[in-house]
């Protein structure tokens, strides 16, 4: 039980990040990613919502969807508890602390519309996993996706001050780089 | 006359991938052959007509306050269909593409033309933005399908193209290919409009 979860645990972190491997979550991945301060922002506000919403999904479809057969609602029901708990957190941010909610500003409600929430919700299910193994998956994957997002925002700070050729400025020199880090990101399928 | 104008933007101009950089998600991950790019641009095509359709016919019934998760809802309901179609019809590309079906949804570009075009045109015009959109979506995944798949497995849409001599690029099917061949494609794209304009 406790390897399974360790297992669990690096593999979304390292093997399976869900950026540099399963392209998932590009969206902020590029447009949060030009400082690492709102980067780190961005990671920790995704780990959060990521975690809680790995369990609750878990509770609606055990109890709910699988109990009355009711699969074919699982995208709907799914998009609508994210969406639901992120204006939550958007809510308890605002209340309990206004400065990391400026800082944290229209990245809030965007979390709803990253792939890489629902998708890992998705992957919970398709793996079968129980309520510990998807609240460590999903708690690792939002660590990797924050990791990808802090090591790539770090890059893009430096590139902002090199040479770059003209046609290959903005989009086209951060997909490249991207490219770059999710090769060395390759260096860790061999790691179990 | 209004009809070809929305229709025809999507194509080129105002291409979702090329030009507005939305989607990048499905882009990068399901185009690794041709076939795939061009069967999740389609599954695409279908959602974004009939929810611009849709959100057309009610844009003036919705409440402004809560129209982001009803335009969702609309969203979700049609992928959902989608998913259930390819499942009966096309299970082996149904397989392939898997979790990218439901992650339609999530899909900016159906949220951002609900949002920018279709709360505000009518349903004739909503149709044609999203047909046009979405084809140029799907010509763009199928394009970058292709490349990979020629350069990452040798063939095109299945059908082997080199002799026995060619050595696949591996590193093409993989992640990092589709973040480099969208790059290249994007500054050669850069590139011949800056040499357009001079």
């Amino acid at each position: 039980m406790g390897t399974r979860l360790v297992i669990i645990f690096i593999s979304g972190i390292l093997i399976n990040n869900i950026v540099l491997s399963r392209s998932i979550g590009i969206c902020p991945f590029l447009g949060v990613s030009k400082q690492v301060e709102t980067a780190i922002g961005m990671g920790l506000a995704v780990t959060f919502v990521m975690t809680v919403s790995s369990a609750a999904t878990w509770v609606v479809q055990t109890y709910v969807l699988e109990k009355f057969d009711l699969m074919y609602l699982q995208t709907i029901t799914f998009i609508l508890i994210i969406a639901a708990l992120v204006q939550f957190v958007e809510m308890v941010i605002l209340k309990s602390s206004p400065t990391l909610y400026q800082g944290l500003g229209v990245y809030l409600p965007l979390i709803t519309t990253n792939c890489a929430v629902l998708g890992v919700t998705i992957i919970n299910v398709d793996n079968h996993y129980n309520l510990l193994e998807s609240m460590i998956n999903g708690c690792a994957v939002a660590l990797g996706f924050t990791l990808a997002i802090v090591i790539f925002a770090g890059i893009r700070e430096r590139l902002a001050f090199s040479d770059i050729p003209k046609p290959f400025q903005g989009f086209p020199i951060a997909l490249i780089t991207a490219g770059l880090l999710s090769i060395a990101f390759l260096g860790f399928q061999g790691l179990l | 006359m209004n009809f070809a104008k929305e229709f025809s933007k999507g194509l080129i101009k105002e291409n979702p991938t090329f030009g507005l950089l939305l989607g990048m998600c499905p882009t990068l991950a399901v185009t690794t052959a041709a076939v795939n790019g061009l069967g999740m641009g389609l599954a695409v095509t279908f959602v974004l007509v009939c929810s611009n359709l849709m959100i057309s016919l009610i844009r003036n019934i919705v409440p402004s306050k809560i129209r982001i998760p009803i335009y969702v809802v609309v969203i979700a309901t049609f992928v959902t269909v989608v998913d259930m179609v390819m499942q009966a019809f096309v299970p082996s590309l149904h397989q392939v593409l898997g979790l990218f079906i439901p992650l339609i949804v999530v899909n900016c570009i159906i949220l951002q033309r609900a949002e920018a075009f279709a709360s505000q045109h009518g349903p004739l015009d909503s149709v044609a933005d999203g047909l046009g959109m979405g084809l140029g979506f799907t010509g763009a995944l199928t394009i970058l399908g292709s490349i990979r798949e020629i350069l990452g497995a040798g063939t095109w849409f299945g059908k082997t193209l080199f002799g026995a001599g060619f050595q696949p690029m591996l590193i093409m099917s993989l992640a990092p290919g589709a973040f480099m061949t969208l790059g290249l494609l994007i500054a050669l794209l850069n590139y011949v409009r800056a040499r357009r304009t001079v």
